[in-house]
């Protein structure tokens, strides 16, 4: 009989002690994982090119075909040809990313880097400086927010509040919703793990055919999850490609 | 007597109002990504039926297209821890 289920508060599960560093710039099991995925992410494109073949096995064939995934699907589908300048940047998000939310699934560890709102804030920066820097630079200051503001075909009436709604949409929006999007979707996904997980061995306690169920369940999410990671990361890079070929080619 | 009977253990309203608040927070967000998301792959099941070759551009778009609106949920969700209590 379970008299009361005891799920942890929610700081149990995405705040982790300071191992060293301070208060400040304490590193804990969170910024170790991103530290661990940068050392992943470089040693994989390092290693694929030691002893390059010109048929691909082996680590260059993963790294071949990863190249080859974002460059296909995601920068020819948005920016086209031109966008080749862009291809290290958006490579390195698209792994970088994918690698830090894979950490949710990895068994002892489970914790997507993505979870904390700090990582997925820092790269929504860096990618705004980078759309906001390519329109600057392809159309010109006032040329750019100019494009960007005013769509062609907006009645004169409206158009000041068309165009407000455009600024703040370029300049606050875009960011704010690539990041909460991203951890948002890691928050979610690692609570419904930890919930089933708790779910499971309660009612194992109480009898062992219990947990059959939510184990079954927690599987399956667990599968989910691997399916979220790898669409997170390419929704990010998706809609960093589709910010800078807006800045590269405004409609008009 | 009824005011014994009555009693309330201290800041159980506060609790109680703020569990109830997060539940309408997330589940007023919830209702609009869904029939939203609906719409935008029930559309894209429909032009990939009618135009097989052009499937791969179609299912790109709808990716985008689920992503945005997913992100209003998402809002909610995170909206709903938010609020203290």
């Amino acid at each position: 009989m379970i008299v009361g289920l005891e799920f942890p508060p929610i700081s149990h599960l995405v705040e982790w002690p300071t191992l060293f560093g301070g208060d400040a710039l304490g590193v804990n099991k969170v910024v170790l994982l991103m530290w661990i995925s940068v050392a992943l992410v470089f040693g994989l494109f390092y290693a694929a090119t030691r002893e390059p073949k010109l048929v691909p096995t082996g680590v260059q064939n993963v790294a071949e075909s990863t190249v080859e995934f974002v460059e296909e699907q995601i920068v020819m589908q948005t920016i086209g040809p031109d966008g080749r300048g862009y291809m290290p940047f958006l490579l390195t998000l698209f792994t970088f990313v994918f690698t830090c939310n894979i950490w949710e699934l990895i068994p002892v560890v489970q914790m997507p880097v993505n979870a904390r709102i700090a990582l997925p804030m820092f790269m929504a920066i860096v990618v705004w400086f980078v759309y906001i820097i390519t329109g600057i630079r392809h159309q010109g200051f006032f040329g750019y927010f100019k494009n960007a503001t005013i769509p062609p075909g907006v009645p004169k009436a409206i158009l000041p509040l068309v165009a407000f709604i455009e600024l703040i949409g370029i300049l606050v929006t875009r960011p704010f919703s690539l990041a909460i999007r991203l951890f948002a979707n890691m928050l979610a996904g690692h609570l419904l793990l930890v919930t089933f997980a708790v779910i499971t061995q309660a009612l194992f306690a109480s009898t062992i055919l219990g947990g059959a169920l939510p184990l079954a369940l927690l599987i399956f999410l667990m599968g989910f999850e691997l399916l979220v990671s790898f669409l997170q990361a390419y929704i990010f890079t998706i809609l960093a490609a589709v910010y800078i070929d807006s800045s590269m080619h405004p409609e008009h | 007597m009824l005011h014994v009977l009555a009693q309330q253990a201290e800041g159980e309203l506060e609790a109680g109002l703020t569990a109830v608040g997060r539940g309408i927070v997330y589940g007023g967000a919830a209702i609009g990504p869904g029939i939203g998301i609906g719409l935008v792959v029930g559309n894209a099941i429909t032009a990939m039926a009618r135009q097989p070759e052009a499937a791969g551009m179609v299912r790109t778009t709808m990716f985008l297209g689920i992503a945005f609106t997913e992100a209003l949920a998402l809002f909610g969700f995170v909206l709903a821890f938010i609020i203290s209590g």
